[in-house]
């Protein structure tokens, strides 16, 4: 379920005073099955470039191969594309306009052509999803809550079934739970069904805790394509393109510029912590008598010291290892559902 | 000092109607909130959605008016008619989305619209617009399209907007969240620059935990109720409470509590990185030092 783009180009209102070139000559490949973040400033082609992913918008000139095939040859089956590729858009909620919450999810399946058995069966499975409790099935859409409301959207997007999910800030205006909360179902989702999922958004530290890879746009051009370790070394540049990095880089290259050897290909909490713990490990566990003294350290400084010093004694890196795995901080594992920031 | 604003025993009830527009019930959203907020302050509220920050914060200029107990702001009875125009003309409002509040089709004459409807003299008008463009930053765009501008360059022009009015008081209510990285940063700085400058009380309102470190005293909502209240630290130093509550601690607050969990001796509420970055390297150096002597 690839989807690859070859210089794609789109021009709004071309030739009048309006126009603007929202896409510049983009080449990229989303493999099937991948996670992908999408972030970039206000005005940096992001919406444009994921409306063209099921076709809503059709480019000016350049290819879209879908699986192979170029979408723009005459012909090609628009319908099935776009219950392969599914949308979810900024704001969700505000497309809810049924009578209740399962009306609403069923709409899609039924626009499908399936049967009303087959669209119940497929809105309750999109509605478990998302985990929107059974007793706003047959709610108004218009009473729940922000995130309830937008958790019943992404399900009308879910019950038809999509083989790669496009969510264009999903989170926007989201509390922090109800943020975590839907991002989790996501990754969730991903690793369950193995859809590809595209995410754009402006939180630079979801987008490091679950995207594979991560597109950066910046004024209609793909500023990187690569790894979020990666893209994320670039600060200086993502800053200037209205971007920045996750906090704990920054505090990663903080410590750098002190003198500590850490790793500054860091994004995410739990990678942080253990390579801070491994830098400090190692100079802590050449000198094992002085753990105990460190800790004058952290009570001058007002710390609680019961809770460092029952990890103090004995090895601290062993400690540190142990700790960081039962929390789910191995590297590869982190990427997927047990999402540990 | 002044109080800039004070609320009583606040309650706020919406009228649940019929399809005929008959009342069929009440829903409580603000349940006996007591505030208050000196001038020059910096106030932050935090709550998750439905907690009711909102629906106070559209009390704090009148758009709403208590249901039983009393707002003053700057010393008005928001609930006088009378008072009405003194109190928006006290507490500026800026919301979510800037495309939702910006009127003009050039900068300036959006910045003007404000003091216009208050009966400046043209003059004057002419001289707040300038000086408000200047206080965030804007003063170069003024002649251009808002439409043109970036998210953040929006939400300043908008600010600048109510900075015009000359309030005492801005109460932001998300300002940040459709904006990139870069656009919030551009919104908060102004923000800081006001009170320093123009020494605006401010209230905001926000699900970005590390855009309120700076605040005076932050505010947690929960069931139309202020369920928590202390400086950025006392706040971010119970993680789990504020679990409890939908929220969050910003991220190098995660990061530290994480090290302390793993032994590290990091003091609770560490806020900024910079905070952080400082005690792990003074741990690092420490374990050095004693390296070298032993």
């Amino acid at each position: 379920m690839s989807i690859r783009l070859e210089h794609l180009n789109y021009i709004y209102s071309p030739n009048t005073a309006y126009e603007k070139h929202a896409l510049k000559d983009i080449c990229l490949e989303i493999p099937a099955g991948e996670f992908v973040g999408v972030i970039g400033h206000t005005g940096s082609g992001k919406s444009t470039l994921i409306q063209h992913f099921n076709g809503l918008i059709k480019a000016t000139d350049g290819k879209l191969f879908y699986n192979g095939e170029n979408i723009y040859e005459p012909g090609y089956n628009m319908k099935n594309l776009r219950n392969e590729v599914g949308l979810v858009f900024q704001y969700p909620e505000h497309q809810l306009f049924e009578i209740d919450v399962m009306s609403d999810v069923c709409f899609g399946p039924k626009n499908q052509g399936l049967s009303p058995e087959e669209c119940e069966k497929r809105a309750l499975e999109a509605l478990r999803l998302v985990g929107l409790k059974e007793k706003y099935y047959k709610a108004s859409p218009f009473e729940l809550s922000g995130g309830q409301k937008r958790r019943a959207a992404i399900a009308g997007v879910l019950a038809m079934r999509p083989k790669v999910l496009v969510l264009d800030e999903p989170t926007a205006g989201l509390d922090p739970k109800g943020r975590d909360d839907i991002l989790d179902q996501v990754a969730y989702l991903h690793k369950q069904t193995g859809m590809t999922v595209i995410l754009v958004s402006h939180s630079m530290e979801d987008i490091a805790r679950y995207a594979d890879r991560i597109i950066v746009m910046n004024h209609g051009e793909v500023m990187y394509n690569d790894r979020p370790k990666n893209v994320f070394a670039h600060y200086r540049e993502l800053e200037k393109a209205g971007l920045a990095a996750p906090q704990v880089t920054y505090i990663m290259h903080d410590l750098k510029e002190r003198g500590i050897p850490v790793d500054i290909g860091v994004t995410t909490v739990s990678e942080a912590a253990d390579e801070i713990m491994r830098a400090l490990g190692t100079e802590i566990s050449e000198n094992e008598d002085m753990t105990g003294d460190g800790m004058l350290d952290a009570d001058a400084m007002g710390g609680d010291t019961s809770d460092a010093g029952a990890t103090g004694d004995g090895t601290p890196d062993a400690d540190a290892a142990a700790v960081g795995r039962a929390s789910g901080a191995d590297t590869a594992d982190s990427k997927n559902m047990e999402k540990k920031r | 000092m002044m109080d800039m604003i004070q609320t009583e025993k606040l309650i706020f009830e919406y009228e649940k109607r019929d399809e005929d527009g008959n009342v069929i019930g009440t829903s409580r959203a603000i349940d006996g909130v007591d505030i208050d907020v000196k001038e020059g302050q910096f106030i932050a509220v935090l709550g998750h959605n439905g907690s009711g920050k909102s629906t106070f914060a559209k009390h704090l200029n009148a758009i709403l008016v208590p249901t039983d107990g009393t707002v003053w702001v700057d010393g008005r009875d928001t609930k006088e008619p009378e008072e009405l125009w003194n109190v928006r003309q006290s507490a500026g409002m800026v919301f979510q989305n800037p495309d939702n509040q910006i009127i003009g089709t050039v900068v300036e004459e959006d910045v003007g619209f404000g003091p216009e409807n208050l009966g400046v003299p043209t003059d004057e008008i002419w001289q707040r617009v300038e000086e408000s463009l200047k206080a965030v930053g804007m003063l170069s765009y003024r002649h251009h399209s808002p439409n043109k501008l970036s998210g953040g360059q929006k939400q300043r022009v908008a600010i600048a907007g109510v900075v015009a009015m000359e309030p005492k008081c801005i109460v932001l209510d998300e300002p940040t969240a459709m904006l990139d990285p870069v656009g919030r940063k551009e919104v908060l700085k102004t923000v800081q620059r006001l009170r320093e400058e123009k020494k605006v009380t401010v209230i905001l309102i926000t699900h970005y935990m590390e855009e309120v470190v700076d605040a005076d005293k932050i505010y947690v909502m929960d069931h139309g109720k202020v369920v928590m209240e202390g400086t950025p630290r006392e706040i971010f130093s119970q993680v789990e409470k504020l679990k409890q509550y939908r929220l969050d601690v910003p991220q190098v607050t995660i990061l530290a509590d994480e090290l302390k969990k793993r032994g590290l001796g990091i003091p609770a509420g560490i806020l900024r990185k910079e905070e952080l970055a400082e005690c792990i390297s003074s741990q690092y150096t420490h374990g050095n030092r004693t390296g070298m002597d032993g």
